[in-house]
């Protein structure tokens, strides 16, 4: 004990013990028994009839973690190129939408989505629909949006993307303005500069986010419920009817977690090992 | 070389946040809606915000809601900030691998935790009920046999999953400290535990904030965790909203969501124009 | 004959309502060792942030080998910077960082081709460039690794290997300690000569200055107090702030009686200067090792002991002259409240016009703080910094 200031943190360790470890434990313990508490790896083999899901979710996470780098990344220049009173409101505004239940904000986008909804009107106002059928010969009235794998991946774009910009605005803003003077003194131009200097030290921030949102998006039951309409079962969804639905099945929904947790843990220790080992990952 | 920022880099930004905001400027123009459509408008109306208060299924859920949320915040902040501080005072040997425990909730899936915790009070449960009537039977106590999911799990998880938030915000502050505060304040002729209060506590007191906020922020927002800890009885906003999704969801719900969202921005609204106030009342007194 | 290499011309920058720097003329001769010294928001850092590009003049032309640069970009520009505590990339090791120049492609000189030097050559000028900082065998070790003095050679380094044709400095000692900081000037000047190129050097330290530079210029308030030589600026100051920031200076007022005749304290001396108007008023310069302490009854001036520190080489001693006090340097113990008469040769006085300066320097009645002041082993070059660079065009 470096000092006596560390038994502070003992009552904390016997929490983590009771509702962090031993039930993370008790995931594996379910996923390794059948019903009457028998060992058995029966779980595991029936997960085969689900791999078209475990496919589905990575995939739609995975697309939906590159659309929001793709935004966030570069939103996260541009916020810090403002100055220091716009970004904080900037970030309040970035902050603000969570405060409205996410499910809430995800049902809104059902209602703009709709075969029936605004943005289908809008379309339909502006006669773009007209003007498509004119020209092809066709006869919609709408854009089939809703229930589709674009809206599960526009709706988890939509809930994830605050945790993309905050950590790699907090790398990017913190980043030292003299190491880019330098590396332009040293005959870098702009694209030199991102390239070599900004993108491989904002890379920690990156990482992280790439994290928070990966996670959260292959894990997501309620998105998929909602704009998937269903039809797009992911493993949160899997998951989430072994312990609340009608096919009540704890062990097979442990077995599920159980693989799903160590297919991310081993994509995010090979991707933090091509990070080289870089500082720990910086969250908010 | 840091250039003025383009025209072009404010249209960016604008566009993303018309992105994250139209579907709340859609969900608070509806909650004005005449008839119980969410995508068309039949006029104004403040019909939904008087039923809201007559709805006591939602009134029940936003009680639950704050009074979940405030609680686990206030208990994971004073818990984390000491925790941190035991942390921070620790051995790297020990620390490593506890912080690491420690991030687990943070970096885990929510429907992982939240199943887990399901598992572990059901069976936590069921242990208490084998103890309890063993203890009724011998002692003749009147020990409750059977225990359910419900406010209490539901506070506990909350507690579980904000503390690391707090944590996470403290730690940072606790290291930019001088090491040597603490032995200057004891020097001057502070106990302990004085030193404590009035050196340590003021110095982290951003970190404390930040976290609280964060904490409290996470616990409003949870959904996930909630739905499968809190049992059938008990239910916040967010899992009576996702109840309504499976029939329809009551513009109710978007007049509560609006109501709590003019709360905070309010809120916002107030600590920004006031830190602004500051910064300026600074400003002139250092250049004076 | 030294050429001309860089010309700043009537340069003005201004932040807001501050003026930084009022109208400076300054030319730098090719493989000249320049030295921008004065105390921090003189100016001396954005004169240098100017010439390397990262800042443009609110009005007037910066010249290189006769072409105008006000436009170019820094990464177009035939100068190198070693920064303020170093810039190094800490996400590349000690090779990368002194090879990170050499690796961008650029257009050769005949047209529009970019090209990349090869692989060799990079490996090759990267390890002569190690050997000339002394860090042979350090390639591969992290900048992490390093102490400071390492990161400053290899911050050297990575500035020398693209072979700029001058060599921009800013205050690239003030993170050391005394020690290595006496041991890094020597360094600096071996490799300016072996290199045989221009340096342009910031700092707030007169002693490094006066040891380094062929040509010091003295800065204050965004103006160019003196141009010089270490020894003119050291025995011809110009003005009060130059001889109380040089050196110490026993600064008095004096009123030129004729050529070669100052009167002080209401009596004459022969001096050297001349070329003032009779009974002209002015500031007489008197360093503390130009005083030599003889018996009271000999002495052209009288005057009290009232303090002796002991310096090693020599005492410093306060001595009260009609409530004026000066500082001497001598080599004699004179207890403090003895009495003592002093002599001063006419080449000891040095007489300078009248300027904004007069009465604000020289005087040693509260020497004890002052001396803490100059002492001031933690003066922050950040500083300046938030002053100077903060706000950027």
């Amino acid at each position: 004990m470096k000092n006596k200031l560390s038994r502070f943190a003992v009552p904390y360790v016997v929490w983590m013990a009771l509702f962090v470890v031993i039930p993370i434990l008790m995931i594996v313990v379910y996923a390794f028994t059948s019903a009457d508490g028998t060992p058995t790896l029966d779980n595991f083999a029936r997960i085969g009839e689900y791999f078209p899901v475990f496919v589905r979710s990575f995939k739609l996470a995975l697309i939906a973690t590159l659309v929001c780098l793709l935004i966030g990344y570069p939103l996260a220049c541009a916020l810090a190129r403002e100055g220091a009173r716009f970004q904080r409101v900037a970030m309040m505004l970035i902050m603000l939408p969570m405060w409205m239940n996410f499910l809430l904000r995800t049902y809104a986008w059902m209602s703009i989505l709709e075969n029936t909804g605004l943005l289908n009107r809008l379309f339909g106002a502006i006669g773009l629909f007209d003007l498509i059928n004119s020209l092809f010969g066709t006869d919609i009235e709408y854009f089939k949006m809703i229930n589709t794998q674009g809206a599960v991946v526009l709706g988890m774009v939509y809930n994830f993307l605050p945790f993309m910009v905050l950590p790699i605005y907090s790398v990017i803003v913190k980043l030292d303005q003299k190491l880019i003077e330098a590396a332009r003194d040293l005959g870098a131009d702009g694209v030199t500069v991102f390239r070599r200097v900004t993108l491989p030290l904002s890379l920690p921030g990156v990482l992280s986010g790439i994290t928070m949102v990966f996670v959260p998006a292959v894990s997501t039951f309620a998105i998929s419920q909602l704009l998937g309409g269903g039809q797009q079962l992911l493993l949160g969804n899997l998951i989430e009817m072994q312990f609340k639905g009608a096919a009540y099945n704890p062990q097979l929904g442990s077995a599920v977690a159980l693989v799903m947790m160590v297919i991310v843990v081993i994509c995010m220790t090979v991707m933090n090992r091509f990070g080289e080992g870089e500082e720990q990952a910086v969250i908010l | 070389m840091r250039t003025k920022p383009s025209i072009w880099n404010r249209l960016f930004i604008g566009l993303v946040f018309l992105f994250l905001y139209a579907p709340i400027f859609v969900l608070i123009v509806f909650s004005f809606n005449a008839s119980n459509s969410r995508s068309i408008w039949a006029g104004f109306s403040l019909h939904w915000y008087v039923e809201l208060f007559q709805d006591q299924q939602i009134l029940d859920a936003l009680y639950t809601t704050l009074a979940v949320s405030l609680l686990a915040a206030l208990i994971a902040t004073v818990a984390g900030t000491f925790s941190a501080i035991g942390f921070y005072n620790m051995r790297r040997r020990w620390r490593t691998p506890l912080m690491t425990i420690n991030n687990i909730p943070m970096v885990n899936a929510d429907i992982v935790t939240g199943v887990s915790l399901c598992l572990f009070f059901v069976a936590a449960f069921g242990l208490w009920e084998q103890a309890a009537s063993w203890l009724n039977d011998t002692l003749g106590t009147a020990l409750p046999e059977r225990l359910y999911l419900g406010f209490g799990t539901m506070l506990i998880a909350h507690i579980m999953f904000n503390i690391p938030y707090v944590i996470l915000s403290v730690m940072p502050k606790l290291r930019q400290m001088d090491k040597n505060l603490v032995d200057a304040a004891q020097d001057l002729g502070c106990t302990w535990m004085q030193a404590f209060w009035k050196v340590v506590v003021p110095e982290i007191k951003p970190g404390i904030v930040n976290g609280l906020l964060i904490a409290f922020t996470m616990s409003v927002d949870d959904f996930v965790i909630s739905y499968f800890t809190a049992g059938s009885s008990t239910a916040n906003l967010a899992m009576r909203i996702y109840a309504m999704t499976k029939k329809r969801i009551s513009p109710e719900v978007n007049a509560v969501s609006t109501l709590l969202f003019v709360a905070v921005l309010t809120l916002l609204i107030i600590i920004n124009v006031r830190e602004a106030r500051q910064e300026k009342a600074e400003a002139r007194r250092a250049s004076l | 004959m030294a050429k001309e290499l860089i010309r700043l011309s009537d340069c003005f920058v201004q932040f807001d309502d501050d003026i930084i720097l009022d109208h400076l003329n300054l030319y730098i001769n090719d493989h000249e060792f320049l030295t921008l010294l004065g105390p921090s928001g003189c100016g001396k850092t954005t004169t240098l942030r100017l010439i390397g590009g990262f800042l443009k003049p609110t009005s007037g032309d910066i010249f290189f080998d006769g072409v105008r640069i006000n436009d170019v970009p820094p990464h177009k520009r035939a100068v190198n910077t070693v920064f303020q505590k170093y810039a190094l990339f800490p996400h590349l090791n000690v090779f990368e960082n002194i090879a990170f120049g050499l690796r961008i492609p650029r257009t050769d000189s005949s047209g529009k081709k970019k090209v990349r030097l090869p692989e060799e050559e990079i490996r090759g000028r990267v390890l002569e460039m190690l050997e000339i900082v002394n860090l042979k065998g350090f390639e591969k070790r992290s900048i992490s690794s390093l102490s400071g003095g390492q990161q400053q050679r290899v911050s050297i380094a990575r500035a020398l290997v693209n072979e700029p044709k001058v060599l921009l400095l800013d205050e690239p000692l003030g993170a050391l300690d005394l020690r290595l900081r006496k041991d890094m000037q020597n360094e600096l000047k071996r490799i300016q000569q072996q290199m045989g190129i221009t340096f342009i050097y910031v700092t707030h330290d007169q002693e490094e200055a006066l040891a380094m530079s062929d040509t010091v210029v003295v800065m204050d308030g965004g103006k160019i107090q003196q141009i010089g030589t270490p020894e003119d600026i050291y025995n011809e100051p110009k003005n009060a702030f130059v001889a109380d920031f040089i050196g110490e200076s026993n600064i008095i007022d004096g009123i030129m009686r004729a050529d070669q005749v100052v009167e002080i304290f209401n009596r004459r001396f022969q001096c050297l200067d001349k070329g003032f108007q009779k009974d002209e008023a002015v500031d007489v310069v008197i360093r503390p090792e130009d005083v030599d302490i003889v018996p009271e009854d000999q002495g052209q001036l009288r005057g009290t002991v009232t303090s002796v520190t002991f310096k090693g080489m020599q005492y410093d001693i306060i001595v009260d002259f009609y409530g004026f006090k000066w500082l001497i340097q001598t080599t004699d113990f004179c207890p403090v409240g003895s009495h003592i008469g002093i002599k001063i040769d006419p080449d000891g006085f040095h007489v300078m016009k009248k300027s904004q300066y007069s009465g604000l320097f020289g005087d040693y009645s509260s020497y004890s703080e002052e001396y803490e002041e100059i002492s001031d082993v933690d003066y922050d070059p950040e500083a300046e910094e938030d002053q100077e660079g903060g706000h950027e065009e």
